[in-house]
């Protein structure tokens, strides 16, 4: 019992050793998993004498949740998505950033300056864009890939070997897009139909899965998989039978964007952050990580000159246009939650 | 005796024991092998090797598990202890406290953690910070941690307290020992082995919570759990798999002395 | 929770009745505050109104409850019918945790039996046989599981090899995979309290009727299975309980495409859902399930030391 008590000490005052020493110059990231280079952390850490931790999520709905079950105010920055930033601003938990509290804003690209979701970027920074849609192992089915069939309707071969996204914005964005309606429909008829081609859609897939997005691409567990591009480029790094498909209805575009979060512990060392990713050379070591694209000029010489033919990146004449998810209102989105818990029951 | 009517041996049984045991350890084995492979993906076989134990250390990810792994001893330590405290204290009111009203309801009150379901508790304990606004981190972990254990503390000092005849404390006081002699060179040294299992057992319970942590944890603070099922999440990894049978290795150390020390303190 | 409240005998004296309030201060601080006001809290919670996107406002409401048993179609203005969504996702994790209980029992139960019968001095060691895998954590335990069971896995490659099967068995992402998956993570907990009341029973019994020609699985069945029912049923409870809340083998292994209790209750907080009234109403009938089974089986358990008494 003594030996216990003794040991038990000397953790608590190990622990709150360890927390005091680690008060000054701190960051908290909140950020997607498996995106943001270890390495470019540490430098960031070591340039401005501070200590990053960073914490993540797996969809921009599991980041806001988190973020309102009274994760506000310990973290600093987070990196939603491009209609998810509009959600947070709306909702209050994000910071105003003022003029000329970013040295290098200069740097955005004039298409990303000034986006619907974040008018004058009052409180984010443009981090990387790119597309989500699906891959197909080549090696399982050889015909036409570039059409959402492959996921809704999907031949017999591709039947029971289909992983979705395990996120509501980008299976229904998705769905709609293959059935033609335009997102947040408040038209009854057209969302019963939704909700009746998703539930017979469901009998041909296998599991519903973001962070394994990848691997169960490589693994061979499924041949079908709904990824985003970038993500999907490392696949096929791994495996090359695999390839990503535009579909002629049309498929997913985004932007992740990083954001001053309110009652940041740390708001100074945030905006040092913020800076740090609005220069190209940094960015540039993102893009070349997670393999997407960046809205920062004068990154060109940095990247890696694979990025610019990646064919995840490039899509082929005659494919589809790509859709920003939109943000619906609330009597909407809970027809749309609705269609969502159907689904998954 | 024959074989038809010995009771204590049923046709079958010892083959059943052995599956149960196959089932039980061929997954563990299985990831230990694999965490010996050479190879960065874990579906080709390419020799062995120790890289992902380096890995572990040194690698990109070494930082984070090593401060989860310091984050899920102390605060298993902290809760553990205090559980084990609490417990025992509660132990003697129950058992030692004669019959008094309220005890169905203390009973009740301290077995509460192991009736509700993990997921009902973990958010019960996330509205409950959240309703009187207290930020998550560290300390909402510690203090969800010692609510579970305590039940878990609890049981086997009970039960070892049950096992104890009061007649040697009536016979120390009877000798003019006061009660809390009775209590500290009678009663305390007859139940250490059921105290030391209770604080293993409220130790590796601590360690092992996921569902709890992940509602209660804060933000940049992980503990050996979280920390494995953000990275397994992404699919299983070759240094999962090592950590993974460095667990493996402490929990049989762990039982292995616990086994020990109750066996000692049985003979004194 | 088997026999901590048992009465009578000389262990139980009341030597410290004069303490006992300030021995139990604590437990009943640190449970009342950390473990009650959180469940009574949650109480609460499932009578407020819903704010978009997670959290609260504190007005009355019943729409969680509501959600949980009306269904008013997708666009909520049909005349109310009863909802069987959620009936079937409980119903469903009923089911999964009940076989994955079932399938322990008729593992756990002749194992704990042919450890309890071994001679005294082995039998800690097969009981420290069975606890080791416990011991390692239940996320690595059903990461494992699934690595073990991939199509392409160790599992499959050894059943090839073998020539037992020529084509890999499909068991991941499938209701099998969740009940292995609960199987697994709890056997323990099914072994331990039958052993447990196994090793106390006297067997001295068992070779009286089979003295008088009882048959073994006549004096099994009807002298000593009565008498171990007390652990089995814990046993039982000890499984089927934290199977029920379980998220981790549904997400793991049955590739979150079925909604369990346990994962429909985290989609209300974490998810995108964001109900948080709607996901304390679940959380609270699931509560009330499992404090009415635990409610039988307290008296069960009443009866069965009534009995023992006389």
């Amino acid at each position: 019992m003594k030996t216990l008590l003794k040991a038990s000490t000397a953790a608590l005052a190990l622990s709150i050793a360890a927390q005091g020493a680690a008060a000054e110059g701190k960051l908290v990231i909140y950020h997607w998993f498996e995106y943001m280079p270890q390495e470019l952390l540490e430098k960031f850490a070591a340039e401005h004498d501070v200590e990053v931790t960073m914490d993540t999520y797996d969809s921009n709905e599991a980041m806001l949740a988190s973020l309102k079950a009274g994760g506000l105010g310990t973290y600093d920055v987070a990196v939603p998505g491009d209609y998810m930033v509009k959600i947070m601003a709306g909702e209050g938990i994000l910071d105003e950033i003022a003029e000329g509290e970013l040295a290098n804003a200069g740097n955005m690209m004039d298409e990303w300056a000034d986006p619907a979701f974040d008018p004058g970027r009052k409180h984010s920074i443009p981090y990387q864009w790119g597309s989500t849609s699906f891959m197909v192992d080549r090696e399982v089915y050889s015909g036409d890939i570039n059409t959402t069939d492959i996921l809704f309707n999907p031949p017999a071969e591709l039947s029971g070997k289909i992983n979705m996204l395990d996120s509501q914005g980008e299976v229904l964005a998705m769905a709609a897009l293959h059935m033609g309606i335009e997102q947040c429909s408040t038209d009854r008829d057209k969302l019963k139909a939704l909700n009746e081609m998703l539930t017979g859609a469901k009998a041909h897939w296998a599991s519903f899965n973001s962070d394994t997005a990848k691997e169960v691409l490589v693994s061979g567990d499924a041949a079908v998989g709904q990824i985003y591009d970038g993500f999907g480029a490392k696949a096929r790094a791994e495996k090359a039978s695999l390839e990503y498909a535009f579909p002629t209805q049309g498929y997913v575009v985004w932007m992740d964007n990083v954001v001053l979060l309110k009652d940041a512990p740390n708001r100074e060392n945030a905006l040092k952050f913020m800076n740090f990713l609005l220069d190209p050379e940094n960015i540039a070591a993102v893009s070349n990580y997670a393999r997407y694209a960046l809205g920062v000029n004068g990154a060109g010489e940095y990247l890696d000159p694979e990025l610019a033919t990646l064919p995840e990146a490039n899509p082929p004449a005659g494919s589809g246009a790509g859709a920003f998810i939109e943000v619906c209102d609330e009597q909407t989105q809970s027809v749309y939650d609705q269609i969502w818990t159907n689904l998954k029951k | 005796m024959t074989a038809k009517t010995d009771v204590r041996n049923y046709p079958g049984f010892i083959a059943i024991t052995i599956l149960c045991l196959v089932i039980l350890y061929a997954p563990l084995l299985v990831v230990t092998a694999y965490s010996f492979n050479a190879s960065a993906s874990i579906t080709i076989w390419e020799g062995l090797s120790v890289r992902w134990y380096i890995d572990v250390f040194t690698g990109p990810e070494s930082a984070k598990f090593k401060s989860a792994a310091m984050n899920s001893f102390s605060i298993a330590l902290m809760a553990a202890t205090t559980a084990t405290i609490i417990a025992t204290c509660a132990a003697t009111a129950m058992v030692r406290g004669g019959k008094f009203r309220g005890r169905t309801l203390s009973f009740g009150l301290i077995s509460l953690p192991l009736m509700v379901p993990e997921i009902v508790t973990a958010v019960a304990t996330l509205i409950f910070f959240n309703a009187i606004g207290f930020t998550r981190g560290y300390t909402t972990i510690l203090a969800a941690h010692i609510a579970f254990c305590i039940p878990f503390a609890y049981l086997p000092i009970s039960a070892r307290m049950q096992g104890i005849e009061g007649t040697y404390e009536q016979a120390a006081q009877d000798l003019y020992a006061t009660r809390a002699q009775a209590f500290r060179y009678i009663l305390l040294p007859l139940m250490m082995p059921g105290i030391i299992s209770g604080f293993l057992l409220a130790f590796i319970i601590s360690l092992d919570d996921f569902i709890i942590t992940n509602f209660v944890k804060g933000a940049g603070i992980e503990t050996l759990p979280t920390a494995i099922f953000g990275s397994v999440k992404q699919g299983i990894k070759p240094n999962i798999m090592a950590i993974s049978t460095m667990l493996l290795g402490v929990s049989v150390v762990m039982v292995t002395i616990s086994y020990f020390v109750s066996k000692k303190d049985n003979t004194q | 929770m088997a026999g901590g409240a048992s009465p009578g005998g000389s262990a139980t004296t009341d030597t410290y009745a004069g303490a006992r309030n300030w021995l139990l201060m604590p437990a009943w601080l640190v449970l009342g505050i950390l473990s009650l006001a959180p469940v009574a809290m949650m109480l609460v919670y499932s009578f407020l109104t819903k704010e978009f996107r997670g959290g609260v406002i504190w007005e009355f409401s019943l729409a969680a409850y509501d959600q949980f048993f009306f269904d008013r179609g997708l666009f909520g203005d049909e005349p109310p019918r009863i909802e069987w969504t959620y009936i079937s996702i409980f119903w469903r994790s009923i089911w999964q945790a009940g076989l994955a209980t079932l399938m322990s029992l008729l593992i756990g139960f002749p194992t704990a039996y042919f450890i309890a019968t071994r001679p005294e001095k082995v039998r800690p060691i097969w009981v420290f046989l069975i606890t080791i895998p416990y011991w390692v954590n239940l996320l690595i335990r059903t990461v494992s599981m699934k690595f073990l069971l991939r199509d392409n896995g160790p599992l499959n490659d050894f059943l090839m090899s073998t020539g037992l099967i020529g084509e890999p068995i499909h068991i991941i992402n499938t209701n099998f995979a969740v009940q292995l998956g609960l199987f697994y993570s709890y056997l323990p907990f099914m072994v331990l309290p039958i052993y447990a009341s196994v090793e106390r029973y006297n067997f001295t019994l068992s070779e009286a009727a089979a003295d008088l020609y009882a048959s073994k699985w006549v004096t099994l069945r009807r002298i000593l299975l009565p008498t171990v029912k007390p652990g089995v049923i814990a046993g039982c409870i000890l499984v089927f309980v934290p199977s029920l809340g379980s998220f981790l083998a549904p997400d793991l292994l049955g590739g979150a495409k079925n909604f369990m209790i346990g994962s429909l209750i985290e989609e209300q907080f974490k998810g995108s859902a964001g109900n948080w009234p709607f996901g304390a109403a679940i959380a609270m009938v699931l509560l009330t399930m499992v404090l009415i089974l635990l409610l039988l089986f307290a008296r069960q358990q009443a009866r069965a030391d009534r009995e023992a008494g006389q």
